[in-house]
């Protein structure tokens, strides 16, 4: 597009806002539940000027580099923050966009690439390089600046610690899930629509998008009432599951009570528990911290070694309560990620 | 040092200054034993280190795991939770809640790499200031030992913290950095804020 054609589309009354949708540390998994709303994308694109969008269609960001700030109207956000690249990028969306959406769990709280923070920087590159199922006899590690005879290539590093998009930028709404739910991505953009053309109102500043305001227990068909557990099993150790009761009551953890709802619990109804990948519930401030209360509230034992063995059968307790909130938890790291001595 | 040593209300100006390392620890003591026990201490003029600042709760139940998490993303070197014995709740069975919760949260941060040293469960009757003015010593000590935590979570997003060179600062590339208002450039929200 030609500056001049650019000035005239704006200068333009009645416009289409402009949307770009970004894919930073993500799996592109985002990207195919944004497709996923079937022929509705068509109204997304009648409603929007997509100026950038990776994965589904060229774009070049020094077009998006070249526009005023504040001219693209939303921007969401998959992924999250890995390389100094994505930093950057994002940086130079927030200021072109008038909305900053954090679409996913990696942006919104680091999801499964989140869990890279249980590492350091040199351990992540040591196992991805030099373990054994690794054929790189000269030992080979990655450099972020390399002297070409033309000059210094420049490539995106690997920071010491992945970030979601709210501690890099600022963020006006989350959309939460890994990946959302495409109905509720629809009922998301209905609603950013109707916002912007002053047939509905603008959700406040912060709002979670798209998900519910409870727990995925509130939304699991499941009957509870026991509410004791005298043991933790992993799903592989069982046979056979109750299909009607509450699948924390039989021994399997299950982030439901911790986890927002809005994905209408689908893996509870087919006997697998809640991983959580919704996020923290409405009002919770440290995912992990809630669901260990929650566990620790029902766990039937009084005497420390009573309690041992009911809590050996969770066997990865990071795991477990940090699966896709780890970087966004208010410890955000394990200590080995940055406590280095200087190796890193 | 005499860092390394148990010892009991070992007054800071003990040791040299410069040398010693005070930690910080965050104790979190029940309204009906702990905290009572605490003040008893006090009254009974027993001296305990000045390292722990007591937070009082209704109940050792009341500790919510948020609580310690963010006592040491915020500086804590240690927590130490404290609440009335087993069988002597004042609300019947809450402290066993809290000990399954503190057991949890214990495999937790050892998991996340935090020494077990520096998460503490003390239980203490309101009868017995001398005891818990002692398990805060031992607490103190054995934190003292360890050294500081130093978690850097309110940090993080300042990379400088980590000496980067990056690509990016190298080419300028990034120099302004964030906004200079973060979310200000938001007409809407202005507007809507204003109404």
């Amino acid at each position: 597009m030609s500056p001049t054609a650019k000035s005239n589309g704006a200068a333009k009354a009645g416009a289409k806002p402009k949307l770009a949708i970004f894919g930073a540390a993500s799996c592109g998994g985002c990207d195919i539940a944004i497709v996923n709303i079937h022929e509705h994308i068509v109204e997304v694109a009648a409603a929007f000027d997509i100026v950038l969008w990776p994965t589904i269609m060229d774009g070049k960001y020094a077009d998006i580099e070249s526009m005023a700030d504040g001219e693209i109207t939303i921007t969401l956000v998959s992924g999250s923050m890995r390389t100094d690249e994505t930093v950057h990028l994002a940086r130079m969306l927030r200021r072109k966009s008038k909305f900053m959406v954090a679409f996913g769990s990696c942006a919104s709280e680091g999801c499964i690439p989140g869990l890279a923070n249980l590492s350091s920087r040199k351990q992540i590159i040591d196992t991805a390089f030099s373990t054994t199922s690794t054929d790189n006899p000269d030992g080979i590690r990655p450099i972020w600046e390399y002297q070409a005879p033309e000059g210094v290539l420049h490539l995106p590093e690997f920071e010491p610690m992945l970030r979601t998009l709210d501690q890099v930028v600022e963020v006006d709404y989350t959309i939460p899930g890994c990946p959302p739910e495409s109905k509720q991505i629809w009922a998301a953009l209905q609603a950013v629509v109707a916002a912007l053309n002053g047939t509905g109102p603008l959700p406040p500043k912060g709002s979670v998008l798209g998900a519910g305001e409870s727990t995925v227990c509130d939304e699991c068909a499941r009957k509870r009432d026991v509410k004791k557990i005298d043991r933790f099993v992993r799903i592989q150790q069982v046979a056979h599951f109750d299909p009607e009761i509450c699948l924390l009551e039989q021994g399997l953890p299950c982030n439901g009570p911790a986890t927002r709802d809005g994905c209408g619990a689908l893996c509870p109804a087919v006997g697998a528990p809640c991983i959580g990948c919704y996020g923290a519930a409405d009002g919770v401030i440290d995912y992990g911290a809630r669901l260990i209360s929650a566990y620790a509230s029902v766990v039937e034992a009084q005497k420390p070694d009573d309690i041992d063995k009911v809590l050996d059968g969770i066997v990865d307790p990071a795991g477990q309560f940090y699966r896709f909130s780890l970087a966004g938890s208010l410890l955000r790291s394990s200590k080995a990620a940055w406590d280095t001595d200087g190796e890193n | 040092m005499s860092a390394q040593a148990p010892v009991a209300p070992a007054p800071a100006e003990g040791t040299a200054p410069a040398a010693t390392f005070e930690p910080v620890i965050i104790g979190f003591t029940c309204n009906w034993c702990s905290y009572r026990a605490a003040d008893l201490a006090g009254t009974a003029r027993t001296k305990y280190p000045p390292n722990v600042r007591l937070i009082r709760l209704m109940c050792s139940g009341r500790l919510d795991p948020t609580f310690v998490l963010k006592a040491y993303a915020e500086g804590a070197d240690a927590v130490m939770v404290s609440g009335c014995h087993p069988g002597e709740c004042h609300y019947i069975e809450q402290n066993y809640k809290a000990l399954r919760r503190f057991q949890l949260l214990a495999r937790t941060i050892e998991a996340l790499g935090i020494e077990p040293a520096r998460l503490q469960l003390v239980w203490a009757s309101a009868a017995e200031g001398v005891r818990l003015a002692n398990e805060i010593a031992r607490v103190t000590e054995e934190v003292r030992a360890l050294g500081p935590l130093n978690w850097p979570a309110g940090n993080m997003v300042d990379l400088d913290a980590f000496n980067l060179d990056t690509a990016w600062k190298a080419t300028g590339g990034d120099a302004d950095g964030p906004p200079a208002t973060p979310g200000g450039t938001n007409p809407e929200h202005a507007a809507e804020a204003a109404r």
